[in-house]
């Protein structure tokens, strides 16, 4: 059982930084939720659990974002050369058929850079929690706005790691060194 | 007997107002750029801070610095102030409501006349 190096990185991107980076902004908005309605516990500073949780969401969203832009996407839009094995070349792969070009032009455009929102947004959202708790508690308003931007950064999340997951499965990264997991099955 | 922990109470909206909108607007000038870029062959060219990563590289890079930038000055700026905060929300959803909908490649599109 073996994995290619790309096909690797490509996981930890989408599975392990994305893929919790989503659960944990579904997290960040219970726990939104919960502490809407504040109490006079509730004005303590932020627990030491929350304030590691929200750091490590903040920390996936862009480690996600990162890798993805600076890693998985240049191997995706690689120029192939004439005469080259498209299965390397997931962008020209798509773009080749007129009925996988979709997947390229609609689904990989709108993700690369809707995904930026949902790291901004959790950023934003993890501070007030961390820093303005008396405000989050003094103003209905604050708690408004603040649960409407996580509920977008949970938007462009699952949008980024949908049309992430369905490309991937379209036009797969491949390539790199094989790496081997476990033995060969007899 | 469990001790509270008193911090002195700030509920002042301002440095949150700050952020909300700051980060609003980062959200627009991501989805502004990404449609301007798409549109226009030399800013795509000029955005292109990263090869391997072409025009995305820089769209980013810009929005997340004028987002950051955004955020320091007004935090600066509204430090200790209690502002309408109803405003200053519903300006800082309608950026980010328009930067969602400009990444959208349809909406671009109608915006470049396509």
């Amino acid at each position: 059982m073996e994995l290619t190096q790309r096909e690797l990185v490509t996981m930890i991107h989408g599975m392990l930084f994305g893929g919790f980076f989503l659960l944990a902004l579904f997290g960040t908005f219970v726990l939104l939720l919960d502490q809407s309605n504040p109490d006079a516990a509730s004005a303590q500073p932020a627990p030491r659990w929350q304030t590691i949780y929200l750091i490590a969401m903040v920390a996936l969203g862009w480690a996600a974002v990162l890798s993805g832009a600076t890693i998985i996407y240049p191997w995706y839009r690689a120029v192939a050369p004439a005469g080259a094995d498209l299965a390397l070349y997931p962008k020209y792969l798509l773009t080749a058929h007129p009925s996988t070009a979709g997947w390229h032009n609609f689904g990989m455009e709108w993700k690369e850079y809707v995904a930026w929102i949902a790291p901004m947004a959790g950023t934003m959202v993890a501070w007030v929690l961390l820093k303005h708790r008396a405000a989050w508690n003094a103003h209905r308003a604050v708690r408004t706005i603040v649960l409407g931007f996580a509920a977008v950064a949970f938007l462009a999340a699952a949008i980024a790691g949908g049309w992430g997951a369905m490309i991937n499965k379209r036009a797969p990264a491949e390539g790199g060194q094989s790496i081997q997991l476990m033995g060969s099955a007899r | 007997m469990t001790e509270l922990k008193l911090v002195p109470q700030n509920t002042a909206n301002g440095p949150v107002a700050a952020a909300v909108l700051a980060c609003g607007f980062g959200c627009f000038a991501l989805g502004a750029l990404a449609v301007a870029a798409d549109g226009s062959k030399r800013l795509a060219t000029a955005l292109n801070f990263y090869n391997p990563t072409g025009p995305l590289s820089g769209v980013a890079t810009v929005a997340i610095a004028l987002w950051l930038v955004c955020w320091a000055l007004l935090a600066a700026r509204w430090r200790n102030k209690s502002l309408a905060f109803a405003k200053v929300s519903a300006l800082a959803f309608l950026f980010l409501a328009l930067g969602l909908l400009l990444t959208f490649p349809p909406f671009g599109d109608l915006v470049l006349g396509r």
